[in-house]
């Protein structure tokens, strides 16, 4: 291999540049007085006082309202990034354990019904979608916000993948040993899938988390606004008052991006196969 | 296919795909046959009745020069987004990839944005490019060029290209590093020892092994591009000035939930279904050739 020159690196470190520019701005100036950011404009510089401004966004809440603190939007994302992971892998892997391991005898039917689901995500039928939920009844409901957004196959095919390079022989012996399917399930398949599951988590978690649309529509308590979509609704009435408080503003949008980020960052081996895996 | 040995309970394997199946079939199947049957029913403006009017809704949208409109922005933009995001994270790299020590901090370094929501990277963008705070309207006034979003089409998308990019990078980034470590240590030595140029190198040998990478990314950018791109597009201009960032996407949402226009929307959302079968079976074929490379 060539060693990389210094032009490389320079590349690099303007790759990066490109990347982190916006939101290190974002960030310096949410640690600005209001006062400062409507008079001179976003800044560059940091200050260390400013970090107060992170502490009010946590604490107080910005809309209509007094339910829809920064904590309690961080606190419901968290709820719909850990319940959109864990059910989406949870069906999946049950799924895939049904369609690898199993004689169905629509086993090729069930395939593509379930292979179908990629065809249509949830951005075009939101309509449909929406009035499906209203009609359960499960507006500003957890249930809600989860559920159809677990409705579609990713998962599924990375397990079914999965599955069918552990080899044959695991089952033949578990089977001698008279173990059934869930034990075979639960001893077996859930222990060697633990990286895998892992992976899968990471992903789904900030995929999860990152929802925009659906939790848009979906809520219209405040109890219920999840940071991301939160940011939108509070836009307009942080910004229409007298004094318009952006850096709190500011703040709310880094502290939406600060759990999955850090989890991307702390977890990277995990992210990159999870990431690689799951669109194949 | 299947395990050549399996279980062969008759009822067990039923119970583990139950789960699926049920939240498949009231979350997907019956929303999205109900976007099929709307889209060929026509309600009056009060919501109150339907009438069952054939494909009228889709000869309103082809004779219709907003869809027009939309389809091509998509595509256009769509192509640009897709090019450029692909020249940077693969030139990105291939340089990360000849980085012997720190390649993992580069690695951190150029996939984190992937955890910023679209939404969020909109909300920032919003600020950025805002006329009375934003840094980066400043700069761009700062070179003569007079930059206004608000009412410039070009302006506009250029502002979105911009962030959409962005938002991409890293994806593709992450896959082509993967794609250029899986190339054997032994080829890229025999290449070293017969071609001196790094240029000749790199496209006629380590060019050619990241085709199959390449063009799986090409369908997941545009896939991307089309749908991802929504939340950006709310959160920065929807659609503004005068509809001409709409695209396909959000052109079913506004005309479905802002517009209430069910039939047409619905209709929209088929075509659509149309079109993203028609990449899925391009990215199947590619699947399959992959196998001989």
């Amino acid at each position: 291999m060539q060693r990389a020159t210094f032009f490389d690196h320079l590349i690099l470190w303007l790759g990066i540049l490109f990347l982190i520019t916006p939101i290190w701005i974002l960030f310096a100036s949410s640690t600005h007085t209001v006062e400062t950011i409507i008079q001179e404009g976003m800044q560059w510089i940091p200050r260390l006082e400013g970090l107060s401004s992170y502490k009010t966004a946590l604490t107080s809440a910005i809309g209509f309202t007094d339910t829809a603190t920064g904590m309690r939007m961080l606190w419901n994302s968290t709820i719909m990034g850990v319940g959109f992971a864990v059910g989406k892998i949870i069906i999946a892997m049950t799924a895939a354990y049904a369609l690898v391991y199993f004689r169905i005898p629509m086993a090729t039917f069930l395939f593509w019904i379930i292979f179908s689901t990629l065809l249509l995500p949830l951005e075009v039928r939101i309509v449909p979608s929406y009035e499906v939920v209203s009609d359960l009844g499960l507006l500003n409901s957890y249930t809600g916000l989860i559920l159809p957004l677990i409705a579609s196959a990713t998962a599924t095919f990375y397990f079914q993948q999965f599955y069918k390079t552990i080899p044959d022989e695991l089952l033949e012996a578990a089977q001698l040993d008279n173990a059934n399917a869930w034990l075979f399930f639960k001893d077996i398949l859930i222990p060697l899938s633990r990286t895998m599951m892992a992976a899968m988590f990471i992903i789904m978690f900030v995929v999860g988390w990152n929802q925009y649309l659906w939790p848009l529509m979906m809520t219209t308590e405040e109890a219920y606004y999840t940071i991301v979509m939160g940011i939108k609704n509070f836009l307009s009435v942080a910004t229409e008052g007298r004094v318009p408080e952006f850096n709190l503003i500011f703040a709310m949008v880094i502290l939406a991006m600060l759990p999955p980020v850090l989890i991307v960052i702390v977890f990277q081996r995990w992210f990159i196969q999870g990431l690689v895996e799951s669109e194949k | 296919m299947a395990k050549q040995v399996q279980f062969s309970n008759s009822w067990v394997p039923y119970v583990f795909i139950a789960p699926q199946l049920l939240i498949i079939a009231i979350f997907f199947f019956w929303p999205a046959l109900q976007a099929f049957y709307l889209s060929f029913m026509l309600e009056d403006p009060w919501g109150l009745s339907s009438t069952f009017v054939w494909f009228e809704n889709y000869q309103t949208l082809f004779q219709s020069s907003e869809y027009l409109y939309s389809f091509i922005f998509t595509i256009g933009f769509s192509a640009i987004v897709v090019f450029l995001s692909l020249m940077i994270s693969l030139v990105l790299a291939v340089k990360a990839n000849s980085v012997l020590r720190a390649q993992r901090t580069y690695r951190v370094l150029l996939t984190w944005v992937y955890a910023v929501a679209p939404a969020v990277a909109g909300v920032t963008a919003y600020f950025l490019f805002n006329r009375h705070l934003g840094l980066f309207y400043d700069w761009i006034v700062a070179t003569g060029w007079n930059f206004a979003p608000e009412t410039k089409a070009f302006d506009s998308m250029a502002m979105l290209t911009l962030m959409a990019v962005w938002k991409q990078v890293p994806v593709n980034f992450v896959f082509f590093l993967a794609g250029l470590q899986s190339i054997p240590k032994s080829v890229r030595e025999a290449a070293l020892m017969d071609c001196e140029s790094n240029m000749r190198r790199f496209w006629t040998i380590t060019f050619p092994l990241l085709a199959p990478t390449a063009f799986f990314l090409v369908v997941i950018n545009i896939t991307y591009a089309f749908f991802d791109t929504f939340a950006l597009i709310d959160t920065l201009t929807q659609g503004r000035p005068g509809g001409s960032t709409t695209s396909l996407v959000y052109k079913v949402y506004q005309d479905g939930f802002l517009g209430a226009d069910l039939g047409l929307s619905s209709a929209q959302s088929v075509l659509l279904m149309v079109l993203v079968m028609a990449l899925v079976m391009v990215q199947f074929r590619f699947v399959e050739r992959k196998i001989h490379y």
